[in-house]
């Protein structure tokens, strides 16, 4: 019996993705994926392997490391990267804070967050890397929603929401002149549900921060933080054990978790799907900020 | 699941923003956090009622002028179909931005205020979706409930847009009476309009046949990139990779690959989950063929007796999208076709044409920003392409501007040029 001419959703937007992954090998002299261990980054680099196989990856993997990790992040990273035989960069908000390069904010409320885009730029001038893939998708947040799959960013590493190059069909412009790049995003047209449900599929592994586990936590503008080395209690904050999961990973210190019993993808899924508040407002401090927080960042050069 | 991409046109004054955010919040993509901005923002900013256009109007810039910058994409589903809506402002200056939101389009929304009738805002926008070929129109009369739900109003409106239309290549036209502001006629039939016996809005999303939209029958597979991964386990392997075209590809297949013209037949198509049988667009797969010929990015792999056109010369219809330089004879720019890129110089422009008349202008001597005209390019290596109308993957094209490396111009191929 012969197939049909049909592919699924998930199928049509790995198709998409494995494209762009393509096209950025093709146009560019020294790309470079963005991995943070989180689950985003995980599928993406899942699809550069289904893009070039049989061979091997053809650039370099970069981790910002802010220092403050989860342990099984950091573990499954090191083995991911191991099984792909890919190259490893790691650049480090730790040794930038060591070299004198930026100072670290102080206080209980002190996060690294910020200084990750200095850290970050500083690496791409290092290695000459023209071409950074993120794993940011449009349904995330309001600014992201008018972000291109190529953006463009100047020398000084800096987004212009209002001088974007157009971007039509499935025809991306490549084209910089040296010291820019840009940052490519292959699963731009994803959703969180979208991810999910692609995990489920692919039966990709993810750390196990995101499955339901018991952690001390302790609540901060109505988010739970995980406690640990880096970060400070605050008078008045309580630590108690909790069943929760994580939505998100990034940094320890301002990423928050959900309560949740949810220990399978399928689980996860369900979750997903009946959540009635998006995953950055749910566990992001970072994005608490101000209403263009986001917006803010993203011109500074932030991922 | 299927997914439909659809584009929609019209102003703020239509209630595009509200209607959007109408079909979000129906249909439970809203969520807490963004729905707690936006009536936060609709306090701060003095409005009576929260203004689901704000969930819309993302940067700040767009919500302090009260207007929307650049195409937005929005995401939604429902048990049947995933979709993806790029949002494109209606404003005249932004025609290169519903021209960008619209090439990707299967279906494209027009919004008319059902007081205002049809504008040229709205011709124009009818005329983008046609030029740029989106196979399914759905005219949605909105402000139903401003008109007292009137049906003579609506039919008035379908009559005069469907006199327009019939000058227009659109194959397939929808009307739908709505009320974004209250729902009517978004994801239930409303209650207020017994009169009108179609789909809602979001059914019609749901239901409007896209399968037969692709091109399944000239096969072609612009070759994006070899590869060789020179490991001990596939130590001569070489793959060509890429995103199918147009047509459908199968093991075994004759192939002649252009331009060098040489013939071989397709040993596998291979994927990271094995291979494959077959395959037809928009898959990105890895075919193998059986003969050790040279074969590079650029190149195009298609079938003996069904060969795209091959040329130098081209006619075209450009949309102009740079506000500090315009095109005009003698325009020397980069193009980038499938996976080629070369260098073009303009040699003619025969027509400027209004959007809004569909009058053509042939004593027009150049094309600015948002304008469109039919232009003749001569490129310095030859391209393999198809008329847009018959496949918008190798019909279509942009054009780059070399001092500044920005994206100035896209086109859509009508033929060779003699």
């Amino acid at each position: 019996m012969r197939m049909s001419f049909d592919l699924t959703h998930l199928r049509q937007l790995e198709a998409e993705s494995v494209h762009i992954f393509r096209e950025v090998a093709a146009e560019f002299e020294n790309p470079c994926l963005l991995f943070s261990g989180g689950k985003d980054s995980i599928v993406m680099l899942h699809i550069a392997q289904k893009a070039f196989w049989p061979a091997k990856l053809p650039f370099a993997v970069m981790h910002v490391d802010t220092g403050h990790n989860f342990a099984e992040v950091l573990e499954f990273r090191d083995r991911r990267i191991a099984e792909l035989g890919a190259r490893l960069v790691v650049a480090s908000v730790q040794e930038a804070i060591d070299a004198g390069m930026v100072t670290e904010e102080t206080g209980p409320r002190a996060s690294r967050n910020r200084l990750q885009t200095a850290v970050l730029l500083d690496a791409i001038e290092r290695h000459r890397f023209d071409a950074l893939f993120g794993g940011a998708r449009r349904d995330e947040e309001k600014a992201r929603a008018k972000e291109r799959v190529y953006s463009f960013r100047d020398e000084f590493g800096q987004w212009d929401p209002k001088n974007q190059r157009p971007e039509l069909w499935s025809l991306y412009n490549g084209r910089i002149r040296m010291g820019e790049h840009i940052r490519v995003f292959p699963i731009s047209n994803y959703t969180e549900l979208d991810v999910w449900q692609y995990i489920k599929d692919e039966q990709i592994e993810i750390p196990s921060v995101y499955f339901a586990h018991q952690r001390e936590v302790f609540e901060r503008d109505s988010m739970l933080l995980s406690t640990g080395p880096y970060i400070t209690l605050m008078d008045g904050e309580e630590p108690f054990i909790e069943r929760v999961r994580y939505r998100t990973v990034g940094d320890m210190s301002c990423t928050g978790a959900v309560e949740s019993s949810a220990d399978t993808v399928d689980k996860i899924i369900e979750e997903v799907a009946a959540t009635r508040i998006t995953e950055r407002g749910a566990t992001r401090a970072d994005d608490k900020v101000s209403e263009a927080a986001m917006e803010d960042r993203k011109k500074e050069g932030y991922f | 699941m299927e997914m439909l991409r659809f584009a929609t046109a019209g102003s703020v004054d239509d209630g595009k923003s509200t209607l959007i955010g109408r079909l979000l919040y129906d249909a439970k993509t809203i969520f807490e956090d963004q729905f707690e901005a936006v009536e936060k923002a609709s306090i701060q900013m003095g409005a009576e009622y929260t203004n689901l256009a704000l969930l819309t109007d993302g940067l700040r810039a767009e919500r302090e002028q009260g207007i929307t910058i650049d195409v937005a994409y929005r995401y939604f589903a429902t048990p049947r179909r995933k979709f993806i809506i790029a949002d494109t402002p209606g404003h005249i200056q932004y025609t290169r931005n519903m021209v960008t939101g619209a090439s990707t389009a299967d279906l494209a929304i027009v919004l008319i205020d059902a007081r205002k009738g049809v504008l040229e805002q709205s011709k124009r926008h009818a005329f983008l979706a046609s030029l740029l070929r989106i196979p399914h129109l759905v005219l949605a009369v909105n402000k139903m409930d401003l008109v007292d739900y009137d049906q003579g109003r609506f039919e008035a409106l379908r009559h005069e847009f469907r006199d327009f239309a019939a000058k227009l290549n659109i194959a397939d036209l929808a009307f739908i009476p709505v009320s974004a502001l209250h729902g009517d006629n978004i994801v239930d039939r409303s209650a207020n309009m017994s009169w009108y016996q179609g789909p809602s809005l979001l059914h019609h999303l749901e239901e409007v046949h896209i399968a037969s939209d692709r091109n399944l029958i000239d096969a072609r597979f612009p070759v994006q990139y070899v590869i060789r991964p020179q490991s001990d386990d596939y130590h001569d392997y070489r793959g060509y990779a890429g995103t199918v075209a147009g047509g459908v590809f199968r093991t075994g297949d004759e192939v002649t690959v252009l331009p060098s013209g040489f013939r071989s037949t397709v040993k596998s198509i291979e994927t990271f989950d094995g291979p494959v049988d077959e395959a037809f667009s928009p898959m990105a797969v890895t075919i193998r063929i059986n003969d050790e010929i040279d074969v590079s990015r650029g190149d195009m792999i298609v079938r003996p007796n069904n060969q795209p056109t091959v040329a130098q010369d081209i006619d075209a219809m450009v949309c102009w999208m740079n506000e500090r330089i315009s095109l005009r004879p003698g325009s020397r720019l980069v193009i980038k076709h499938t996976t080629r890129s070369t260098k073009v110089i303009v040699r003619d422009l025969s027509y400027l044409l209004d959007v809004n008349t569909l009058h053509r202008d042939e004593s027009a001597a150049a094309l600015s920003l948002n304008e469109i005209g039919r232009v003749q390019l001569r490129s310095q290596a030859p391209l393999f392409f198809d008329e847009y109308r018959r496949n918008r993957q190798t019909g279509s094209f942009v054009l780059i501007d070399e001092a500044t490396n920005v994206t100035v111009g896209a086109g859509m191929i009508l033929g060779s040029a003699s």
